[in-house]
C-alpha cells in the first residue's frame, strides 16, 4: 500500500490509494502477463500492462535462420492455434513470391484453419469461466472436444499442437485414408456440443451478471485502437478478412460474420458462440467440395528458397483477429527483416480503457474476454 | 421456465447429465475417458512424431546406416541441434559415415524439418514420449548408437510411410542398375565396336601382307 509515493506509476499517488500488481504468475490460463493496477475502494482508477515475460526473440531467430526454418517457430506464436499462424507466414511469402497454391492445399489449410478456430473459441469459452472463478466444469467440456480436434490434427501432421503443417505453395502432407471421413463424421457432433455449452452457461445468472455491461468498447475506440477480429466484431463493426480480402477459398463458401451490439464482455463471449458455428458451416462445405490434386506447388524448392528481393505483408484472418507477416527479402536465403503483426499483442492495447472504472474482478474477465495469448503478445 | 435462478439450474442439469451420463449413456460415455496411463497406452496414429531417430537397414547397425553425414539436416535444422562429424578412414581421408551423430533432445522441437531435407531416406520421426534423465544435459544428447534404429522398427512404427520409402528406395536403386547395365552395355558395345574395328584394321593390316 503506498501512500504518497507510486510503487509502478510516475508521480504521487492519492492518500488512500492501493496499488496491485496482477501477476506476473499466470493471472489466469493466458500465459505470463502483469498488471499493475491502482484502486481506490475496489475500482480500478489506473492499469498498466507490463509485458515480454515469454520474450523469446522471435523475430530476431527468424532472421538469422532459413525462410523454411521459421515456419516451425510461427507454430509456437500463439500456440493454441498454431494452424492459422503457418498459414499467415505462408501467405505472406507466397505474396512476396508470387507462388500458386494448387486447389487441395487451399481446401487443406481451411480445414486446418477453421478446425483451429473451432478449437480455439471452444477453449476460449473454458478459459473465461476459469477467469471468473469457474474453473472446473466449462473447461473440462471444452477441453474434451478439443482434444478430439487436437488427436485430428495429430493424424494429420503429426503434432497435437505444433503443426507445421503449411509449406511455401502448399502443405507438407496429404491427408491420410480415411481422415475426411473421420473428421466429417466428428464435426457432425459438435452443434450438439455447442448446444450444450449453450445451455450449461448462456442463460446462467451469474455468468450474465458478471459479463453484461462490463468493458464496455465503442465501435469508434476500436476501429481507432486498430484492434480485430472477435474484439473489433464484438463492438459492432462488420470487418472479417475472410470477407474484406476474400483470400484463398473464402468467397466460395457461404458463411456469415456474426456481430455485437453493445461491445461489452458478454458480446465477446456469444461472438465467439456464433462464430464457431459459422466455422462448421464453412468446415462442412469445404469437406464437401475439396477436389482431388496435389497438395504443394512442385515448382517451389522449400530447401534453400530464395524469394526475389522486395517486400510484402500476408495476413489473415485468424481465430484472435488480424495476424499478419511482414517480410522484406534480399534475395537471400534469410530474411531480411521479418516482423508479425499478432492479433493479441494490438487487442490488449485497450485493456487500460475498457478496465477503468470498473471493479478489480472484472478486470480479468475483461482480459479473458480479449482472448490473448502471451507467447503472440511477447513472440 | 423463466423464474429467476432457472439458468443456474438449467446449467446444473447439463453438469449432473453429464456425471451420470458418463457412468450409463454410452453416447455421453464415449465422448473421452481417462486412460489409465502407465497400465494403458495411447495407440498413437501413425504419423505422430516426437523425435528423430536414424534408419539402418538389415541387422548390423555400422554396415547398413544410410546417412552419409552430408550435414544437410544440421544445417537445415531451425534450433541447431544436431551436430554430426565425418568418418575418416585410416588414411584420414574423409569417408561418407558419420563418426558423431548427435541430436539434443532438449533442443529438439519435433518439426520434421531434418526428415523432409534428407535426400538419402536416413533420418526419420520417432513417436517415443517416455524421455527423462536425472540430469539436464548429458542424458538428453542422444548419440549415435542410441538414435540407430533398424527399418523394421520404422516399419513398425509408420507403415505407410515406410513402404513409400522402401519403394523409393527400391526404384532408385533399379533405376542405377538399369543406368550401370546400359553403361556396361555401351561400355561392352563400345569396346565390341573397338575390337572389331581393331580386328578389321588388323584385317586391313594384314591384307596386303597376304600375298606375301
Amino acid at each position: 500500500m503506498s501512500a504518497s509515493s507510486s510503487n509502478f506509476f510516475s508521480g504521487t499517488a492519492d492518500a488512500g490509494a492501493l496499488e496491485v500488481s496482477l501477476g506476473p504468475h499466470h493471472p489466469s490460463t493466458h500465459g505470463v502477463f502483469r498488471m499493475n493496477v491502482r484502486m481506490e475502494g475496489e475500482t480500478v482508477v489506473k492499469l498498466q500492462p507490463v509485458f515480454g515475460y515469454l520474450h523469446r526473440n522471435h523475430e530476431k531467430i527468424a532472421e538469422k535462420n532459413s525462410w523454411l526454418a521459421a515456419m516451425p517457430y510461427t507454430d509456437r506464436l500463439d500456440y493454441i492455434c498454431s494452424g492459422t499462424n503457418n498459414w499467415a507466414y505462408a501467405v505472406a511469402v507466397e505474396k512476396l513470391a508470387g507462388i500458386e497454391v494448387p486447389e487441395r492445399a487451399e481446401y487443406l489449410r481451411v480445414i486446418v484453419g477453421e478446425m483451429t478456430r473451432l478449437q480455439n473459441h471452444t477453449a476460449f469459452l473454458g478459459f473465461i469461466l476459469g477467469d471468473m472463478g469457474a474453473w472446473g466444469s466449462a473447461l473440462m467440456y471444452a477441453f474434451r472436444e478439443r482434444e478430439k480436434i487436437l488427436d485430428l490434427f495429430e493424424e494429420l501432421t503429426g503434432a497435437r499442437m505444433m503443426l507445421n503443417y503449411a509449406r511455401f505453395g502448399g502443405v507438407r502432407c496429404d491427408t491420410p485414408a480415411g481422415w475426411l471421413d473421420k473428421a466429417r463424421a466428428y464435426l457432425a457432433t459438435y452443434p450438439a456440443f455447442l448446444d450444450e455449452m449453450e445451455q450449461f452457461l448462456t442463460g446462467n445468472e451469474i455468468l450474465l451478471s458478471r459479463l453484461q455491461g462490463v468493458g464496455v468498447l465503442s465501435a469508434q475506440r476500436a476501429i481507432n485502437g486498430g484492434l480485430s477480429g472477435p474484439v473489433l466484431r464484438a463492438s459492432g463493426v462488420d470487418y472479417d478478412i475472410r470477407k474484406v480480402d476474400g483470400y484463398s477459398i473464402y468467397p466460395r463458401l457461404k458463411f456469415r460474420v456474426p456481430r455485437g451490439e453493445v461491445g461489452d464482455c458478454f458480446d465477446r463471449f456469444m461472438l465467439r458462440l456464433l462464430e464457431a458455428r459459422e466455422s462448421l458451416k464453412i468446415l462442412q462445405q469445404a469437406l464437401d467440395q475439396i477436389p482431388e490434386g496435389p497438395v504443394v506447388n512442385p515448382a517451389v524448392k522449400q530447401r534453400g528458397f530464395k524469394p526475389p528481393a522486395g517486400e510484402a505483408y500476408g495476413r489473415i484472418e485468424g481465430p484472435k483477429g488480424e495476424l499478419g507477416f511482414h517480410l522484406v527479402s534480399n534475395g537471400t536465403e534469410k530474411p531480411y527483416r521479418y516482423h508479425v503483426r499478432p492479433p493479441s499483442l494490438i487487442n490488449l492495447t485497450l485493456l487500460e480503457e475498457m478496465c477503468l472504472g470498473t471493479k478489480i474482478a472484472d478486470v480479468m474477465v475483461i482480459l479473458g474476454s480479449i482472448d490473448i495469448v502471451l507467447g503472440e503478445v511477447d513472440r | 421456465m423463466n423464474f429467476p435462478g432457472s439458468g443456474i439450474i438449467k446449467g446444473m442439469a447439463v453438469t449432473a447429465l453429464n456425471i451420470v451420463g458418463s457412468y450409463f449413456d454410452r453416447a455421453h460415455a464415449k465422448r473421452l475417458i481417462t486412460e489409465q496411463y502407465p497400465e494403458e497406452r495411447p495407440k498413437l496414429a501413425e504419423a505422430s512424431r516426437s523425435f528423430p531417430f536414424l534408419v539402418f537397414d538389415g541387422d548390423d547397425p555400422e554396415k547398413g546406416i544410410r546417412c552419409v553425414a552430408c550435414k544437410i539436416c544440421e544445417k537445415e535444422c531451425p534450433p541447431q541441434c544436431i551436430y554430426i562429424v565425418k568418418d575418416t578412414d585410416a588414411n584420414g581421408k574423409p569417408i561418407m559415415r558419420p563418426k558423431v551423430f548427435d541430436i539434443d533432445i532438449s533442443v529438439c522441437m519435433g518439426c520434421q524439418i531434418c526428415v523432409e531435407s534428407c535426400p538419402f531416406e536416413s533420418i526419420r520421426m520417432d513417436n517415443i514420449y517416455e524421455v527423462s534423465g536425472y540430469d539436464r544435459f548429458a542424458p538428453l544428447v542422444l548419440h549415435k548408437p542410441q538414435l540407430l534404429k533398424s527399418n523394421a522398427y520404422y516399419h513398425g512404427i509408420r507403415p505407410t510411410e515406410a513402404a513409400a520409402t522402401d519403394a523409393r528406395i527400391e526404384a532408385a536403386r533399379l533405376r542405377k542398375e538399369a543406368a550401370a547395365k546400359a553403361a556396361a552395355a555401351k561400355v561392352a558395345a563400345a569396346k565390341a565396336a573397338a575390337a572389331a574395328k581393331a580386328a578389321g584394321e588388323k584385317a586391313a593390316e594384314t591384307k596386303p601382307t597376304q600375298p606375301e
